[in-house]
């Protein structure tokens, strides 16, 4: 620590843990946007199912819809914890 | 042809007003016929930025209610030739700011010959916000390097891209410019603050300029005179810069780093 830590660029800054939180954030908030009203809502109650089962972070649950020749797709896209195994213990 | 340009940002007190008065005063200095319209009713702000405040007789809300016309409403500077203001209501609902109500406003405003109208939003994201960016040809997005500002600037661009009359229209999205304020290299170089790129990189939008954190800002509020007309100072120089980039000027960025210390200074002098 100390004096090399004053000299070298600091990785762990709250700056770039600021500028990734803010990554996921808006990411997240991006996804639903400009899509149906009930997105966000959606997304929060498929979260809340998810997590019944799973123990899943906060941005696991990503909805989107888009629109291909004509008709609508909901994406639904999850993603679990790297060992599953841990969920749903005790 | 005027140009309507909204001054916006969701997060309060980021300095929308501070720049919609830096801004509009910078573009009458170089000539064109320029209003700065202050949104925020209730909370009337901008007359103090600009130093007219005594001079208020009538505000937009009257005028959109028929007890004054355009022109008994407008102030104009004193300081710039070609520079007018249009105050906000103090006391009155917020309902009595319709989009029928702006729409005749601007409508007058382009008959007047205005080159640009400069709307200073209120804060937020409800309908104070969207009133006074229905119908903006071009937005600034004011942001602050912090968390939240950067966060409700994102969520001001997806408003901008679906809620503007241009993206109702199908005309799509307004060219939105972003406008890094109170900005402290010291504290970027220590880690301590998001840099200019990192607000890039999350908001991915052209880069209008960085304003520095900067005392001159409060002394300029404390007179009553918008800060550009501090031609001296680092927050005059870096607004009158980024009017230059508003206008397609090629300026490169400055304030961007701090003033170096001796690494010496560096290893003892503390921060
Ligand atoms: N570059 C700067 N350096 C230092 N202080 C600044 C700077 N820009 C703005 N400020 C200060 O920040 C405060 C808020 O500024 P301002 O009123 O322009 O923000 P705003 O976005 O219009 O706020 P609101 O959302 O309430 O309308 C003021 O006290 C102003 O002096
Ligand atoms: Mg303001």
């Amino acid at each position: 620590m100390g004096i090399f830590s004053y000299l070298l660029p600091k990785k762990n800054s709250s700056a770039s843990v600021a500028k990734e939180r803010l990554q996921i954030i808006v990411a997240r908030e991006r996804s639903t946007r400009g899509g149906p009203d009930y997105l966000p809502q959606l997304q929060e109650e498929l979260l809340a199912v998810v997590r019944k089962y799973v123990p899943v972070d906060q941005d696991a649950v990503m909805v989107q819809v888009d629109r291909e020749s004509g008709c609508e797709i909901l994406e639904l896209n999850i993603t679990l914890p790297e060992h599953e195994e841990q969920g749903r213990q005790a | 042809m005027t140009k309507i340009v909204v001054v916006t940002s969701g997060k309060g007190g980021v300095g929308k007003t501070t720049t919609s008065a830096a801004i509009a005063t910078g573009l009458a200095m170089r000539g064109y016929k320029t209003t700065v319209i202050d949104f925020d009713v209730g909370l009337r702000n901008l007359d103090l930025i600009m130093g007219c405040e005594r001079r208020v007789v009538y505000d937009l809300v009257n005028v959109i209610n028929g007890d004054s016309n355009l022109k008994q409403a407008l102030i104009k500077d004193k300081r710039v030739d070609d520079l007018f203001i249009l105050p906000a209501s103090q006391t009155r609902d917020k309902d009595a700011l319709t989009l029928e109500g702006v729409e005749k406003v601007l409508q007058g405003l382009i008959e007047l010959g205005m080159d640009y109208v400069i709307c200073d939003s209120p804060a937020g994201i409800e309908k104070g916000a969207l009133t006074a960016a229905y119908f903006a040809d071009e937005a600034i997005v004011v942001t602050n390097p912090e968390v939240s500002s950067v966060r409700d600037s994102d969520r001001i661009l997806g408003i901008l891209s679906s809620k503007t009359r241009k993206a109702e229209r199908g005309e799509g999205d307004i060219p939105a410019r972003l406008l890094l304020t109170r900005y402290s290299p010291q504290r970027v170089e220590r880690g301590e603050m998001l840099s200019v790129e990192d607000v890039q990189d999350i908001l991915a939008i052209e880069l209008l300029g960085v304003i520095p954190e900067s005392q001159a800002v409060l002394n300029a509020s404390n007179s009553g005179a918008p800060v550009i007309l501090e031609g001296e100072s680092d927050a005059g120089q870096a607004y009158e810069d980024a009017v230059g980039r508003f206008l397609g000027e090629d300026r490169a960025h400055r304030f961007l780093t701090a003033n170096k210390k001796s690494l010496f200074g560096r290893l003892f002098g503390g921060q």
